[in-house]
C-alpha cells in the first residue's frame, strides 16, 4: 500500500513530499493556513502560506510573523507536489487546501459551509479523491434555517428590546460571526456598540475594503446612559466576565449552531438561543462530500466517529483522525485560546 | 396547539419568574376552560397516558427522516430528549393543522385502542402538519417527561393572578389526586368549598437547612428540638371514616402502606397528621434502604411487608375535629397531638416523635453528632410559636442536619449528561485504592458549578482511554471529595458497598491520586455506619 498524501501527526496535517504542514497545532517550519480562527492558525511556525484575503488577520492575530499569500485558485508548486487554496465560506478568507501529487488529490477543508453569508467567498466543490472534513454539526439533528429568517428573528428581538427599553447584548466569535451578524442587523433599529475584540477585527477587516455597518468601540469613556435601545455584539466570553455588567437593564442573545439544542440553549441562560452557524449541518455536510466525488473521507473534529460510521455504511470509506481543532465547540465551552485572544485585545 | 406552542418557548427563553408569570397569565386570559386546565394539568405532571410506544415513535422518524435507526438513537443520547430529536430530525411540516390542546390531547389519547399500523398514520399526519415547535409539544404528550422550567409556585402565583383568588388556596386545590379528565377548571378552582374532596392534603411546610451555627436563632427554649428521621415525609388523613396517606411527592400511596389500613378507625374522624413513613422494628429505625427496596413496586408483598416494615412517626397535627389548625401555634399543636396520640388504644403503628430539651446550642451541637447511631439525619429545629406554613419558607422551621461523610476518590468514567447539561460530560464514576488497582465504587453528577464542568468535559475529551458506548474510560488524574448520607452493604457492587445521596462536594485539585482514600478505608466507614 503505498503512503498516504496527507497525513496526521502530532504536530497536525503533514505532507512529507513536500515537507508542509496544514493548520499545524504545533510549531513547524513551514505552515499552510486554511483561516485564522485561533485553533487553526497558530503562533510559532517558522513560514506561513494563507490568502491575501485570510492574511490580515492571520497577522493581525499573530503578530509579526512571515508570511506569504495566494490568491484563491492559484498553483504553488513545493517539491513538485501542486497546492491551490479554493473558497470554503467558512470566514472571510477561509480556504479549503487542494494537494495534488503524481495524480492523487487530496483536499483539507478546514472549517466551511455551503450558505453564501456576503462576506465569505461562497464554498466551491474541489473533486478530490480524498477530502478530510469535520463534521462538527454531523448529526442529522442539525438542520439550519435560512440566515434571513434568523436575522428576521434577532431583528424582531432586537426591536422589542428597543421598545422596552433594554439593551440587547448578543454574542459571536469576533471573527466571522461577529461580522456576519452585523451585516444581518437592521440599524434602523438603533447603534450598534461592540467589545474591543470584536471591534479590532472589524477594523482589519474594513481595512480589507469590505463594508460593515457603523459600530462604536466600548470604551471606559462610553456613556453608560447610550446603551438602552441599543445593541452590543461581543464574544461568547464576555457573557462570563465582569466586563458586562455594567449593561442593564439587558436582554442576552447567543448566536451559534449549538443553540438548536433545548438543553445547551437553557444551560447558558441565555434570554435567546439563535442557531446561526458558520459551519455546515447535516444536510450540506453530505451535499458537500458528494460534490467533491471523493471516494475516501477522513472525519476530523466533531461528532466523527458516528459520522465516519454513516459514510461507511453509505460506501464511502471513512476513518477518523484526531486532531485539536473544535470547531465551533469553543463557542459554547469557552475555549482557552479563544478567550486568550478577547482579553489580549479587548478593553 | 399554536398558543400553547408560542406559551412553552416563552417560558423557556427565559429565566425570570416574572416574565414567566405574565407569559401564564397571558395564555390563561387567551384559552378556554379546557385549554386552560389540561395547560395546568400538563404544567403539575399530569399527562394522559402513553398510548404509543417510545420505540415505535423512533422507528418512524428514522424512516420519515431517511436515516438508519442507529444513527437516530445516537443522535437522541446527544440531544437527550426523545421529543426533540424527533422534532429536529423530521423534514419541515407540509401543511398546518390548527388545532387546540384539547384537541391533541383527546387525539392521543383516542390512539390507545388502535393497531400499530393505524397509530402510525395517525402520528405521521400530525408530524406532518406541525412546526417544529408544535411537534416537539405533541411528542412530549405522547412520551411524557415535561420539564419546562415553571416550577408549581410559579403555576399558582399565575393562576392566582388570573383567578383572583390567594395563592394558598389554589395551592390548596390544586394538590390532589384529580386529572383533567375528572374535573373541569370550574369544579377544580371555582367551586365553593375544596374540603368536598375529602382526600385532599394540605400543602407540606418544608425547612431551608440551619446555616452554619444555630447561634443566631436565639434561646434554644424556644424551639422545639426534634431529630430528623430518614424516611418518607407523609400527611395521614381521616376524613369520612376513610384514610388516605399522601407522599411529600404529593403523591397518593394509601395502597403502598397496609399497615397503616387500621389508622382509618383507630384515629378519629377529621384527623391530619405530618409525620415520617418510617422503616421500623423491634423498637427502632431500620436504614432507609430497606423503605428504598419498598418504593417504587406495584404489589406490596407479604414478603415485603416482612422483609421493610413501616411504622409512622408523627410530629404535628394539621387537623383535629374536622378543624384546621395550621394557624395554632406549634406548641398548642404538640399538646393536641401529645393528647391524641397518648390516649390511642396501644398498637404498633404510630409512634411520637420525641421531643429534646438543650440549655444551650452546643450541648444540642454535641447531642447532634449521635445522630447517626440513631439512624437519623441530624435535628430539626421548630420555633414553638410558628403556625404551620406552606412550602419552603425561611424563618421557623429549619433542618439542622450532621455533616456528611465524605471519601476522596478518582474519577474514572465519564458520561454526557441529558437536558440541560447534553453536551457536557457531567456523570462520573469514582474508585478508591485496592493496592494498587482503582476500584469503582459510586457515580456522582451534581455539586460542581458549570465552569467546573466545562473544564473537566474539555479535559474528558484529551483523555480518553476508552469509549464504551456513551462512557468513556478516562486517565485517572482527578481527585474529588465525595459526600455522603449513608453507606451500605452491596452485593450488586464490585466494591461490596452502596452510598446514599453521593455527591462532589469538592474538586481536590490539590490532591495527587495516590493520595486518594482506599478500599478499606471505605469498608471502615461501613463497619461504623452501615
Amino acid at each position: 500500500m503505498k503512503s498516504d498524501l496527507l497525513k496526521f501527526t502530532q504536530k497536525g496535517i503533514y505532507c512529507e513530499a513536500a515537507d508542509v504542514y496544514i493548520d499545524p497545532w504545533k510549531p513547524v517550519p513551514r505552515a499552510l493556513i486554511t483561516h485564522g480562527h485561533a485553533d487553526h492558525s497558530r503562533w510559532g511556525s517558522k513560514a506561513y502560506l494563507a490568502t491575501d484575503i485570510a492574511a490580515p488577520v492571520i497577522k493581525y492575530r499573530l503578530g509579526d510573523i512571515n508570511m506569504e499569500t495566494v490568491k484563491f485558485g492559484e498553483e504553488r508548486k513545493i517539491n513538485g507536489v501542486k497546492f491551490s487554496f479554493h473558497p470554503a465560506g467558512h470566514i472571510l478568507g477561509s480556504a479549503q487546501i487542494r494537494v495534488e501529487y503524481k495524480g492523487e488529490i487530496w483536499v483539507a477543508s478546514g472549517d466551511y459551509k455551503l450558505e453564501d453569508d456576503g462576506l465569505a467567498k461562497p464554498f466551491e466543490p474541489v473533486r478530490c479523491h480524498t477530502f478530510i472534513t469535520e463534521s462538527t454539526f454531523g448529526l442529522p439533528v442539525y438542520d439550519w434555517k435560512p440566515q434571513e429568517e434568523i436575522f428576521a428573528a434577532i431583528n424582531a428581538w432586537w426591536r422589542q428590546n428597543a421598545a422596552d427599553g433594554k439593551i440587547t447584548f448578543i454574542t459571536g466569535y469576533s471573527l466571522g460571526k461577529a461580522q456576519r451578524i452585523l451585516r444581518g442587523l437592521d440599524t434602523s433599529i438603533g447603534n450598534i456598540y461592540t467589545h474591543g475584540a470584536v471591534e479590532n477585527i472589524n477594523e482589519v477587516i474594513r481595512s480589507q475594503g469590505v463594508s460593515l455597518p457603523d459600530t462604536t468601540r466600548i470604551t471606559r469613556e462610553t456613556d453608560k446612559k447610550l446603551f438602552p435601545g441599543n445593541l452590543i455584539l461581543a464574544p461568547p466570553s464576555a457573557l462570563n466576565a465582569a466586563w458586562m455588567k455594567k449593561f442593564k437593564p439587558v436582554s442576552i442573545g447567543i448566536a451559534s449552531g449549538w443553540m438548536t439544542l433545548r438543553g445547551p440553549r437553557r444551560r447558558k441562560a441565555a434570554d435567546r438561543g439563535f442557531a446561526l452557524s458558520d459551519h455546515v449541518d447535516w444536510k450540506d455536510l453530505n451535499k458537500a462530500i458528494a460534490m467533491t466525488e471523493a471516494t475516501r473521507v477522513i472525519v476530523t473534529h466533531g461528532y466523527s466517529s458516528i459520522f465516519s460510521k454513516y459514510l461507511n455504511e453509505k460506501g464511502i470509506q471513512a476513518s477518523i483522525e484526531n486532531t485539536e481543532y473544535e470547531g465551533e465547540l469553543a463557542e459554547v465551552n469557552e475555549n482557552a485560546e479563544e478567550n486568550k485572544v478577547d482579553q489580549s485585545t479587548g478593553e | 396547539m399554536k398558543n400553547f406552542a408560542n406559551l412553552f418557548t416563552r417560558l423557556d427563553q427565559t429565566t425570570k419568574t416574572l416574565v414567566k408569570v405574565a407569559a401564564l397569565v397571558e395564555y390563561f386570559e387567551k384559552v378556554d376552560d379546557v385549554d386552560r386546565l389540561w395547560a395546568m394539568g400538563i404544567l403539575s405532571h399530569r399527562r394522559p397516558k402513553r398510548t404509543v410506544k417510545t420505540s415505535l415513535l423512533r422507528e418512524w422518524a428514522a424512516e420519515i427522516a431517511k436515516v438508519p435507526l442507529w444513527l437516530f438513537e445516537d443522535s437522541y443520547r446527544i440531544v437527550g430528549d426523545l421529543a426533540e430529536t424527533i422534532a429536529l430530525v423530521l423534514p419541515p411540516p407540509v401543511k398546518a393543522l390548527d388545532h387546540s390542546l384539547a384537541y391533541w390531547i383527546e387525539e392521543i389519547k383516542s390512539l390507545g385502542g388502535l393497531t400499530d399500523e393505524e397509530k402510525k398514520e395517525r402520528v405521521l399526519n400530525a408530524w406532518s402538519g406541525l412546526t417544529r415547535d408544535e411537534r416537539f409539544l405533541y411528542n412530549k404528550l405522547i412520551t411524557g417527561g415535561f420539564r419546562v422550567g415553571v416550577s408549581q409556585k410559579l403555576m399558582m402565583r399565575a393562576l392566582s393572578q388570573y383567578s383572583g383568588q390567594e395563592e394558598s388556596a389554589i395551592a390548596h386545590r390544586l394538590m390532589g389526586n384529580w386529572t383533567p379528565d375528572n374535573t373541569t377548571y370550574a369544579d377544580l378552582i371555582l367551586a365553593e368549598n375544596p374540603l368536598d374532596d375529602i382526600s385532599k392534603p394540605y400543602p407540606f411546610y418544608l425547612a431551608y437547612a440551619v446555616d452554619g451555627s444555630p447561634e443566631s436563632l436565639g434561646d434554644p427554649a424556644e424551639w422545639q428540638i426534634e431529630r430528623k428521621w430518614d424516611g418518607i415525609r407523609g400527611q395521614v388523613i381521616v376524613r369520612g371514616g376513610e384514610l388516605f396517606v399522601w407522599s411529600r411527592g404529593e403523591e397518593l400511596v394509601t395502597d403502598k402502606f397496609p399497615e397503616y389500613h387500621p389508622l382509618a378507625t383507630l384515629l378519629p374522624d377529621g384527623t391530619v397528621l405530618d409525620g415520617e413513613i418510617l422503616p421500623f422494628a423491634d423498637g427502632k429505625p431500620l436504614s432507609f434502604n430497606v423503605l428504598q427496596t419498598r418504593i417504587g413496586r406495584k404489589n406490596v408483598t407479604k414478603k415485603i411487608l416482612e422483609s421493610a416494615p413501616v411504622s409512622l412517626m408523627v410530629y404535628d397535627i394539621l387537623e383535629f375535629a374536622g378543624e384546621d389548625i395550621r394557624k395554632k401555634s406549634m406548641a398548642v399543636r404538640r399538646q393536641i397531638l401529645v393528647d391524641l396520640i397518648t390516649n390511642l388504644p396501644p398498637n404498633d403503628i404510630i409512634l411520637l416523635s420525641e421531643t429534646l430539651e438543650f440549655d444551650t446550642w452546643e450541648a444540642a451541637a454535641a447531642e447532634r453528632e449521635n445522630s447517626r447511631l440513631h439512624l437519623s439525619e441530624g435535628f430539626m429545629l421548630k420555633r414553638k410559636n410558628s403556625e404551620y406554613q406552606i412550602g419552603r419558607k425561611k424563618g421557623d422551621w429549619w433542618k439542622w442536619k450532621v455533616d456528611p461523610l465524605t471519601i476522596d476518590a478518582v474519577m474514572i468514567y465519564a458520561q454526557q449528561g441529558s437536558g440541560r447539561r447534553a453536551n457536557l460530560y457531567t456523570d462520573y464514576t469514582f474508585a478508591v485504592w485496592d493496592d494498587d488497582k482503582l476500584v469503582p465504587f459510586t457515580k456522582a453528577y451534581s455539586g460542581l458549578t458549570d465552569a467546573e464542568f466545562r473544564q473537566i468535559t474539555s479535559w474528558v475529551r484529551k483523555n480518553t482511554l476508552e469509549r464504551f458506548g456513551p462512557v468513556r474510560s478516562v486517565k485517572p488524574a482527578h481527585v474529588f471529595e465525595i459526600a455522603f448520607e449513608g453507606i451500605n452493604k452491596s452485593t450488586r457492587h464490585k466494591s461490596g458497598v452502596a452510598l446514599r445521596f453521593p455527591r462532589m462536594l469538592r474538586w481536590r485539585k490539590d490532591k495527587p491520586i495516590k493520595e486518594a482514600n482506599t478500599l478499606e478505608d471505605l469498608q471502615g466507614m461501613l463497619a461504623v455506619y452501615g
